[in-house]
């Protein structure tokens, strides 16, 4: 038998290795699902796979030495921060590590001297302001449910979170769609309108940077989906369930609506989204104090 | 392993057309021809482009532009001259400010000629391309090896 101080090591590891598989496939079943949702047939389903292998054949090819640099931390603070998050780790340190690789992209984008770069860097930086205080909600929503903010004590609790946090998981899903660069909120890489900013935060980036900024975006995929496991964690069967329907609704979505000004994302996020988280964890906090 | 081939990323930029070769680069993009079949995306971005469709003939405004937008694809790239503008200048040929066919600012691997080119020729034009492509990506990688061996000989 394994010991059981090594658990967390292992977890981190499997982590590591597997995550950018089950990533690039749910990259590969969301472009599928967006085909069938337009009347197309869509790519084969191991379609982001080829796209980076091919990006690892092409020339590195960069305006300034720094960007190599920057995009190699965003890419390890994007694995460390998810690896903490699946060894049991701490929520809070797990959303430090998330928010500073999302610095380190930006930094990545202002390195070079493209203004496309510039206005995705800022863009990305309105996307962070958005839903940062959010994920910070959903942290101290599992806190107060669970009183830890231990990942692993979180899953080990046996209760139904989902029951006392709803308004926290339906802003979760908001800010959610910020994450995932789905449409109503890609506002900084401009995923599916490529022309209006040329690409936003990646304009600069071409093969192999590319290539692990699209790894990084894998690792997250998994690391946002895990918290979605985490309102759900008392029953596997429900939150697997519930991250299908979720993502499925996150594709909808990004199929159906426009894109809207960052005004408009910051108030959805902050406003719509905080509200209910707020709500949520005044309601909880008064039922602690009335009921015992 | 080759999988350029397997994910050819496009780039369309219109050197003075009259549009209906533009009209047609998107329509290949429709769900009738659907190209993301084959892993074919347009981007708007040169950084992120395999394949560089051109179409119109140049002139004299935007032939810097074209040099700049086809020196920022990085390596290994093909050049595709849509339409018969971009081939040979068409029959705008004759024109004081019309440069005359692509292939006088920048080398072009592939011609599709056709006024306009209709969709399923330039998607065969594309798929002409990926050959070439996968030719110039064994030849710098050759290039590559021989590069370090001479640098290995220098020390």
């Amino acid at each position: 038998m394994i010991p059981e101080y090594l658990m967390p090591f292992i977890k981190a590891f499997l982590y590591i290795l597997l995550a950018p598989v089950v990533g690039g496939l749910i990259a590969g079943i969301d472009r599928r699902v967006t085909a069938r949702m337009q009347g197309r047939v869509g790519p084969p389903l191991l379609q982001p796979f080829y796209d980076l292998a091919k990006l690892f054949e092409k020339e590195n090819l960069v305006v300034t030495a720094s960007q190599n640099f920057f995009v190699l931390s965003y890419l390890v603070f994007m694995a460390v921060a998810g690896a903490l998050f699946f060894s049991g780790g701490d929520m809070l340190l797990v959303i430090f590590a998330f928010t500073l690789s999302h610095i380190f992209l930006v930094l990545g984008a202002y390195a070079s001297y493209s203004p496309y770069s510039h206005v995705g860097a800022e863009r990305e930086l309105l996307q962070i302001i958005s839903y940062e205080p959010m994920i910070i909600l959903t942290a101290v929503g599992m806190y107060m449910v669970t009183r830890s903010f231990f990942v692993s004590t979180i899953v080990t609790s046996n209760i139904p979170i989902i029951l006392y946090l709803p308004g926290v998981f339906i802003g979760y899903l908001i800010v959610l769609t910020i994450k995932l660069r789905k449409s109503p909120f890609d506002l900084s890489t401009s995923h599916h309108a490529h022309q209006e900013l040329v690409k936003g935060v990646t304009t600069d980036f071409g093969g192999p940077n590319l290539g692990k900024i699209e790894i990084a975006h894998w690792y997250e995929y998994v690391f946002l989906l895990g918290v979605v496991w985490l309102f759900f964690a008392w029953n596997p069967l429900i939150a697997i369930v519930a991250i299908i329907i979720a993502y499925f609704i996150e594709i909808l979505i990004d199929n159906t609506f426009a894109r809207v000004k960052w005004q408009l994302m910051l108030r959805s996020a902050w406003i719509i989204a905080g509200t209910l988280g707020l709500v949520n964890l005044g309601v909880l906090y008064y039922l602690r104090m009335v009921v015992p | 392993m080759t999988y350029l081939k397997k994910s050819p990323w496009l780039l369309h930029y219109d050197a003075s057309s009259c549009n209906g070769c533009d009209i047609e680069v998107l329509a290949s993009l429709t769900p009738l021809y659907d190209i993301e079949r084959f892993g074919i995306i347009n981007t708007g971005n040169p950084k992120h482009a395999d394949i560089f469709l051109v179409t119109g003939g140049v002139n004299v405004q935007n032939k810097q532009v074209l040099i700049n937008t086809y020196e920022q694809i990085p390596e290994p790239k093909v050049v595709i001259a849509i339409g018969i503008c971009a081939t040979s200048g068409g029959i705008y040929r004759e024109c004081y400010n019309i440069l005359g066919g692509i292939d006088k600012i920048i080398p072009v691997d592939v011609y599709v000629p056709g006024c306009a080119a209709r969709p399923e020729s330039i998607i065969d034009g594309v798929v002409t391309a990926l050959g070439i492509l996968e030719q110039k990506r064994l030849a710098m990688k050759t290039k590559t090896e021989t590069k370090m061996v001479k640098a290995g000989d220098a020390r």
